[in-house]
C-alpha cells in the first residue's frame, strides 16, 4: 500500500554534506474532513518517520495532521561511512511503511597518513 | 406599438437561435492561438510543484501506475505489459481519447478502455471508477504521452457525441443557472472569489487536485463542476460526461499533455 | 440613546476598516511578538489565534529564546492551505559543541498548533529543512529550534491562505 520515493545525489564523497529528498506515499488523514457521504474520514497520519544508517538514528521526524498528504521531506546528512540506509514509519493505523537504499560513500582523494 | 412590440420580438428569437444553434457547429469561441493551459492560471506555488520532477505528489500514483503495468492480474494471469509490452508504448494512446470503442459503438473515455481491457482480456475483476489502482494506471499511461498535443476525432460516430458535449457545453444549468461557456469562455482569466477562473482546459488529467489531496480523473473534476452550478450530479460512467470530454479535447486542440499536472 | 441601523453594506465596511486597521496597525508595530500578538485581537468570527507564548512556551519553558539564525521561507500568499510548501534554514556549525537538536513547526490557528517534529544532531551537517505543511487560514508560522546549550531560537512568518485546509470542501 505504501511507498515512498527517495532522491540522493548521485555521487557522494566523504565528508560531503549531502540533500536527501523523501517522498512518501500517505493520505495523512486529519480527522477533521468528510468524506461525499458526510462521515468523518478518521484520523490517519504518520506518527514518527526515521532514517537509520547502519543502525544509527540520523533523522526522524514526528509530523502531526499539520502535514500535508503524501509528505515530502528534504533534509541534510554528513557523508562519513557508506552502508544500509533504513527509512522507516508508522502511521496511526500502527502500519509500518520502510524503503531501503545502499548508500555508497566514496572516500575522499585526500589520502590520510598510514596510523602505525 | 404593436409593431415595436412584434419587431423586438423576432429580434429575441433570432438572437435566440443564434445562440441555440450556432450557424457553424465547429465555431472556436477561443480561437486556437489564445488557448491557455490550466498552469497559467495556477499560482508560482502550484506550477512549482508540477515542475518538481522529484517531488510532484502526482508521483506516487504514477510510480503505483507504472508498477501495476508489470503486474500480472486476474484469470489470465497476464500483465497489461504481457499483451501491449513496455509502457512507453503507450505513448499516443490517451490522446486519441475518448474515441469510439468499436466493439460496442460507444464512446469511451481512457478509464472505460482500461476498466474493459482488465474484465475482458485480463479476466480480472472490475476496478470501480476513480478507485486507487484505475486512477494510477490512467495517469501511467497518459504520463507516456506528456508534451503531445491535445486531438480529437469528431466525424464519423462520434459526430453526435461531439455536437452533444458542445451542446452541454453552451447548456445552463443548476441552481445557479450557469453553464461551462459562462465562465470557462467568457470570463477566464477573471477572479471567481480568490481565484482566477482558467479556460476549463482538459490537458492536464488526471492530475493530482491539492484540494483532494489526491490525483482524480477528468470525470470526477466535471461532476464537481456540476456541484458547483449546483446541478444534479449524472452518475458514474454516465455519456455526457464522455460527450463533454470529447468536446473538451477538440476545444483544447494543440495543448500539450501535462502529467502528472498539479492543480488547486 | 439614538442608535441608526446601519445597512448591511456599511456593517460589513465597517468590520472591514476595523480588521484592516487592526492589522496595518499590528504590523507596523514590527516586532514579531507584537506582530503576532496583535492578530489575536481580531474581531472576526474566526478560529481563536493563539499568542506566541502560547505558541512558543511548551517547548521553550524557561529557556533563553532569541528570533536569530533560523530564516523560515513560506509563500505569503498560498494558493491553498492543503499544501503549502516550507523551508527553513539555520545557521549553525552542526558540530558536538554547538548543533541543533530540534526543531518544532508551530501554527498560530490550525487546529493542532504543532505540525512537525523534526530531531537532528552533528550527524546532519546541516540543519536546514523542508517540507509541505497544511494551513487553516491566515495566521503565523513559527520554526523554533532548539539548540544543543539548550536555549532556542526561531523565525517567524504571517501567511495569508486563500483557501483554508481544514474546512471540508466536497
Amino acid at each position: 500500500m505504501s511507498s515512498a520515493r527517495l532522491q540522493i545525489p548521485p555521487r557522494i564523497v566523504q565528508g560531503d554534506i549531502f540533500k536527501v529528498r523523501l517522498l512518501v506515499n500517505h493520505p495523512m488523514d486529519s480527522g477533521f474532513l468528510r468524506d461525499i457521504d458526510g462521515v468523518i474520514i478518521q484520523r490517519n497520519v504518520i506518527r514518527h518517520l526515521l532514517c537509520t544508517l547502519n543502525g544509527r538514528e540520523v533523522f526522524r521526524v514526528e509530523p502531526t495532521t499539520g502535514v500535508a498528504a503524501n509528505p515530502l521531506f528534504e533534509f541534510y546528512l554528513r557523508a562519513t561511512e557508506s552502508g544500509d540506509m533504513l527509512f522507516r514509519w508508522v502511521d496511526d493505523k500502527a502500519y509500518i511503511g520502510e524503503l531501503r537504499h545502499t548508500l555508497v560513500v566514496e572516500s575522499a582523494n585526500i589520502s590520510k597518513p598510514a596510523s602505525n | 406599438m404593436r409593431f415595436a412590440v412584434c419587431k423586438s420580438f423576432l429580434f429575441l428569437l433570432t438572437a435566440g437561435l443564434v445562440v441555440a444553434f450556432p450557424s457553424h457547429s465547429q465555431q472556436r469561441i477561443i480561437p486556437l492561438d489564445k488557448l491557455q493551459s490550466g498552469l497559467h492560471y495556477s499560482g508560482p506555488e502550484v506550477q512549482s510543484l508540477q515542475t518538481d520532477e522529484f517531488a510532484n505528489p502526482g508521483n506516487i500514483a504514477l510510480d503505483s501506475g507504472i508498477k501495476s503495468w508489470s503486474k500480472p492480474e486476474g484469470k489470465s494471469n497476464k500483465s497489461c505489459q504481457s499483451c501491449h509490452g513496455e509502457l512507453v508504448k503507450m505513448k499516443g494512446v490517451s490522446i486519441r481519447y475518448p474515441a469510439i470503442d468499436k466493439a460496442t459503438g460507444k464512446l469511451f473515455n481512457l478509464e472505460d478502455r482500461i476498466r474493459n481491457c482488465r474484465v475482458k482480456n485480463q479476466k480480472a475483476a472490475e476496478w470501480t471508477f476513480e478507485s486507487d489502482e484505475l486512477v494510477a494506471m490512467t495517469l501511467a499511461v497518459t504520463s507516456t504521452s506528456r508534451g503531445l498535443p491535445l486531438q480529437a476525432q469528431i466525424d464519423g460516430a462520434a459526430k453526435s457525441h461531439f455536437e452533444n458535449g458542445q451542446r452541454l457545453f453552451m447548456t445552463r444549468q443548476g441552481q445557479m443557472n450557469l453553464a461551462c461557456t459562462n465562465c470557462h469562455d467568457q470570463h477566464y482569466g477573471q477572479k471567481l472569489f480568490a481565484d482566477p477562473l482558467s479556460q476549463g482546459q482538459a490537458n492536464g488529467y488526471p492530475l493530482y487536485r491539492i484540494d483532494w489531496q489526491r490525483v482524480a480523473s477528468l470525470e470526477r473534476r466535471l461532476r464537481f463542476c456540476y456541484t458547483g452550478v449546483k446541478a444534479e450530479i449524472p452518475p458514474w460512467g454516465h455519456i455526457d460526461m464522455r460527450d463533454i470530454s470529447l468536446y473538451l479535447m477538440w476545444r483544447g486542440q494543440g495543448l500539450s499533455v501535462e502529467a502528472p499536472a498539479v492543480r488547486k | 440613546m439614538r442608535y441608526r441601523l446601519l445597512s448591511r453594506r456599511q456593517s460589513i465596511l465597517n468590520i472591514f476598516q476595523t480588521t484592516l486597521a487592526t492589522s496595518i496597525g499590528g504590523l507596523w508595530l514590527g516586532s514579531a511578538k507584537a506582530q503576532v500578538d496583535k492578530l489575536t485581537i481580531t474581531g472576526l468570527a474566526e478560529a481563536r489565534l493563539r499568542t506566541f507564548e502560547e505558541m512558543v512556551r511548551p517547548y521553550v519553558q524557561n529557556q533563553e529564546l532569541k528570533k536569530e539564525a533560523v530564516a523560515l521561507s513560506l509563500p505569503m500568499l498560498a494558493d491553498n492551505g492543503h499544501m503549502v510548501p516550507l523551508s527553513l534554514k539555520i545557521d549553525s556549525p552542526m558540530t558536538e559543541a554547538s548543533h541543533i537538536t530540534h526543531v518544532y513547526l508551530i501554527s498560530q490557528r490550525n487546529p493542532v498548533p504543532l505540525m512537525a517534529k523534526f530531531v537532528m544532531g552533528p550527524w546532519s551537517g546541516r540543519a536546514d529543512l523542508s517540507t509541505r505543511v497544511r494551513l487553516s487560514g491566515n495566521q503565523n508560522v513559527i520554526a523554533l529550534a532548539r539548540r544543543s546549550d539548550g536555549n532556542f531560537i526561531y523565525d517567524v512568518q504571517e501567511v495569508v491562505v486563500t483557501e483554508a485546509a481544514c474546512v471540508d470542501n466536497g
